[in-house]
């Protein structure tokens, strides 16, 4: 699983790295950053599933892999 | 309140300052929802209200058709000469003008920059529960929620702090003076323009560490910006900091106030806080946003013409059905929450971090100082109308 911020779309509400602080972070201006290339371990799937359900722009989409 | 005649039809007389939609909006706001999405009224001179979710947030979304020149309802249209910033940058501007205007803002309020203010926001609340030692029955607005944004927020603008109440007496005049004539309205602008003049050129003369004369030292497209300029900013950063977070911290504590089991399990379970802010943010929204209408034009089958107002409630579209399950509930351990307390798109409130982090402490501090808490008389709780709601007067029993 792997995870992406529409930067277009991001407003810095900032639920994403409050949600999930392993997978994302903030920037200077408060918008959300995948941390590395967005691979999401086995044991945060769940943090990331709920870091897209509380996005309030819907800019957060996960590409499964396997 | 009480400058208008009461409501007696929602769908198409409502008032947001009636005495009715104060003391508990839901339920208009759930009939609406059903009946009429978008209701209409002849006051202020038409404005609009949708109360769904998807409407509420196509129009936040929609700045083609809608602009932010005012975003206070009232009988006073700002004019479209102060355009692009409008009357308070950026909230009142429109795009492009308003990216840049946003952006200079926006590392102040970041989740960093908020972290270094926790440790004095949370002195504040400390001496605001010690200031209530020995009291049976305090009243959590009045005592404790107004004062820890004021504070905040004096501090990061270079404004004294001992201005309290001058700050909160602009405040409501801006946010619940909506219905007051034009003149009075006017006048009190004159008067929060004037108080900030003086402090705006004390700090040219004497520049500090702080957001005035951070703001004095700032550039927008390629020009120093004037006094007026950051008089304007600096009067949005006042009145949008204010209200809005009081209003938050108490409407939690009122709801915590009445919920017994909630508040034993925040007690308990204090790493739960962060959750249950959120919900407590999507149940209580403090604030409704508004816009005037750029041309006539039809939008989901409704006339608007020029100049409308439409407000937009993000309170009511926390409570939408078809967005929330339970949506009437309040879930403390609510996991998916994409509630729009804080607006939705580039309007953003840009001061979000900051309220939280706000919320949290001045929670965190009174359920430690006061583990047992219980309304004291339900009936003399009191709710602002308007724009931004939140009790205002809230008595409560702090020794269980």
């Amino acid at each position: 699983m792997k995870v992406r911020i529409d930067e277009a779309r991001c407003e810095g509400h900032g639920r994403c790295y409050a949600t999930a602080p392993v997978l994302f972070e903030p920037d200077d201006i408060g918008n959300g950053h995948v941390i590395g290339d967005g691979a999401v371990p086995p044991e945060l799937e769940h943090q990331a599933r709920l870091a897209v359900a509380n996005c309030p722009e819907q800019a957060i989409t996960i590409e499964e892999t396997s | 309140m009480g400058h208008h005649d009461a409501v007696t039809d929602w769908q198409t007389d409502f008032d947001h300052t009636d005495d009715v939609w104060a003391a508990d909006p839901y339920p208009i706001w759930e009939e609406l929802r059903e009946k009429c999405p978008v209701a209409h009224t002849e006051r202020y001179g038409g404005v609009w209200l949708p109360t769904r979710y998807d409407d509420v947030s196509a129009i936040a979304y929609d700045t083609e058709k809608f602009t932010s020149r005012s975003i206070v309802v009232s009988e006073f249209r700002p004019p479209a000469m102060l355009a692009p910033a409008g009357i308070a940058p950026p909230i009142s501007s429109d795009p492009p003008y308003h990216h840049d205007a946003r952006r200079m803002l926006l590392p102040i309020f970041s989740p960093q920059a908020v972290d270094k203010l926790e440790p004095s926001t949370r002195a504040y609340c400390d001496e605001l529960i010690a200031a209530m030692q020995g009291r049976d029955v305090v009243d959590a607005a009045v005592d404790y929620a107004q004062h820890i944004p004021v504070r905040v927020i004096a501090n990061m603008l270079g404004l004294p702090e001992s201005d309290a109440d001058v700050f909160r007496g602009f405040v409501n005049h801006v946010l619940e003076g909506v219905a007051l004539p034009i003149e009075q309205r006017v006048d009190g602008m004159i008067a929060l323009f004037g108080y900030l003049e003086g402090h705006i050129k004390d700090h040219m003369e004497n520049p500090r560490d702080d957001l005035i004369s951070f703001l004095l030292d700032s550039e927008l497209e390629g020009q120093k910006l004037d006094p007026f300029q950051v008089g304007r900013t600096i009067a949005l950063l006042l009145i949008a900091g204010i209200d809005t977070t009081w209003s938050a911290i108490g409407a939690s504590i009122w709801h915590l106030a009445k919920t017994p089991a909630d508040r034993e399990r925040l007690v308990n379970e204090p790493e739960l806080l962060p959750v249950a802010m959120e919900e407590l943010l999507r149940a209580y929204a403090p604030v409704t946003m508004a816009r005037l209408v750029k041309e006539d034009m039809e939008w989901n089958g409704c006339p608007m013409k020029a100049d409308d107002w439409v407000l937009l409630p993000f309170p009511s579209a926390n409570r939408d059905p078809n967005e929330f399950d339970d949506a009437d509930k309040v879930i403390i351990d609510r996991e998916i929450n994409r509630h729009a307390a804080f607006g939705l798109g580039i309007h953003r409130c840009a001061g979000s971090h900051l309220a939280r982090m706000e919320l949290r402490v001045a929670l965190e501090v009174w359920l430690e100082a006061f583990p047992r808490f219980e309304l004291a008389d339900p009936d003399a709780v009191k709710w602002s109308g308007g724009q931004v709601r939140g009790p205002r007067v809230l008595p409560v029993r702090v020794t269980g």
